[in-house]
């Protein structure tokens, strides 16, 4: 099933509202941005950012689906997101779109080349499947070191409590927009005696 | 890794374009090529397979690119990451 580019530009406007964001005001643009999106959703099963590469793989793309990880330190530093579909008010009146360099770093980044380390070639190379990866969360994490998945933990954020399961906390708190210095690693453990 | 080449009547540098194919950024420097009649060639990497993807990477960063899209070489020695017009009108006068 694929996903409407109205669907997809109702949930763009519908998130810059909630946080007070704009869409890139140029028509144009904006069009081929929700386009994009578009094609994304339809390969890969999740929204990817258009303007990156993506491995394919849920767990490895999962900071750079739209919106980002990124989106919220680059509107505060720079105006406007890495592709510059949202902006802040400023850059929105002014249609000045800044450059807005990549924040994401580099070793995620590199996962969409090499997602299987390349150093173990020898199992049979499958070309990647793009109607088939569906965004399934393995709470179970089995043996978290094996090939193509990320180490995931609990951080919760010490001004409001807010908890996430996942690689790193985020760059700003959801709930009550803390920096990414208040989160903080629980540590959870299973006692096996007794 | 296939390279889709685009002809034109200025031709007197060698432009290759590393781009992705949903990429707005990216359609913008093709146009912008095309409209100026720059001969280039382009891959779009997203639509690559593993080997060539990795040969993408390799090309972009063994020139001290970072790895974003579209990133332009041109004559092998200058390389421009984004959609930077006051780049291309320096480097390829467009």
């Amino acid at each position: 099933m694929t996903i409407s580019i109205d669907q997809v530009r109702r949930r763009a406007e519908a998130d810059a509202k909630t946080y007070g964001y704009y869409l890139v005001p140029d028509p144009d643009l904006l069009q081929a941005f929700l386009e994009g999106l578009k094609v994304n959703e339809d390969r890969y099963g999740y929204p990817l950012c258009p303007c990156r590469l993506a491995s394919g793989k849920f767990e490895f793309d999962r900071d750079i689906i739209c919106p980002c990880d990124y989106r919220d330190p680059d509107v505060a530093q720079y105006g406007a997101c890495y592709c510059r579909l949202y902006v802040n008010k400023a850059v929105y009146e002014s249609k000045n779109l800044p450059d807005v360099p990549e924040r994401r770093p580099i070793e995620k980044q590199n996962r969409a080349y090499t997602p299987q380390t390349a150093a173990e070639e020898t199992t049979q190379e499958k070309p990647p499947t793009p109607e088939t990866p569906k965004p399934t969360v393995q709470p179970t994490a089995k043996s978290s070191a094996a090939k193509g998945e990320v180490k995931k933990k609990l951080w919760y954020c010490k001004q409001c409590g807010y908890v996430v399961f996942r690689e790193d906390p985020p760059y700003v708190c959801p709930i009550c927009k803390a920096k990414r210095e208040m989160f903080a690693e629980i540590e959870a453990g299973v006692e096996l005696n007794g | 890794m296939e390279f889709k080449k685009v002809s034109g009547s200025r031709n007197e540098h060698k432009v290759t374009l590393y781009a992705l194919s949903t990429c707005v950024w990216c359609k913008m420097t093709k146009q912008l090529f095309n409209d100026n009649g720059i001969e280039y060639e382009y891959v779009d990497v997203d639509l690559l397979d593993e080997k060539d993807k990795e040969k993408a990477r390799q090309a972009i960063t063994s020139k001290g690119g970072p790895l974003s899209y579209p990133t332009t070489i041109i004559d092998d020695n200058t390389l421009i990451t984004g959609f930077r017009k006051d780049r291309f009108k320096e480097v390829l006068g467009v």
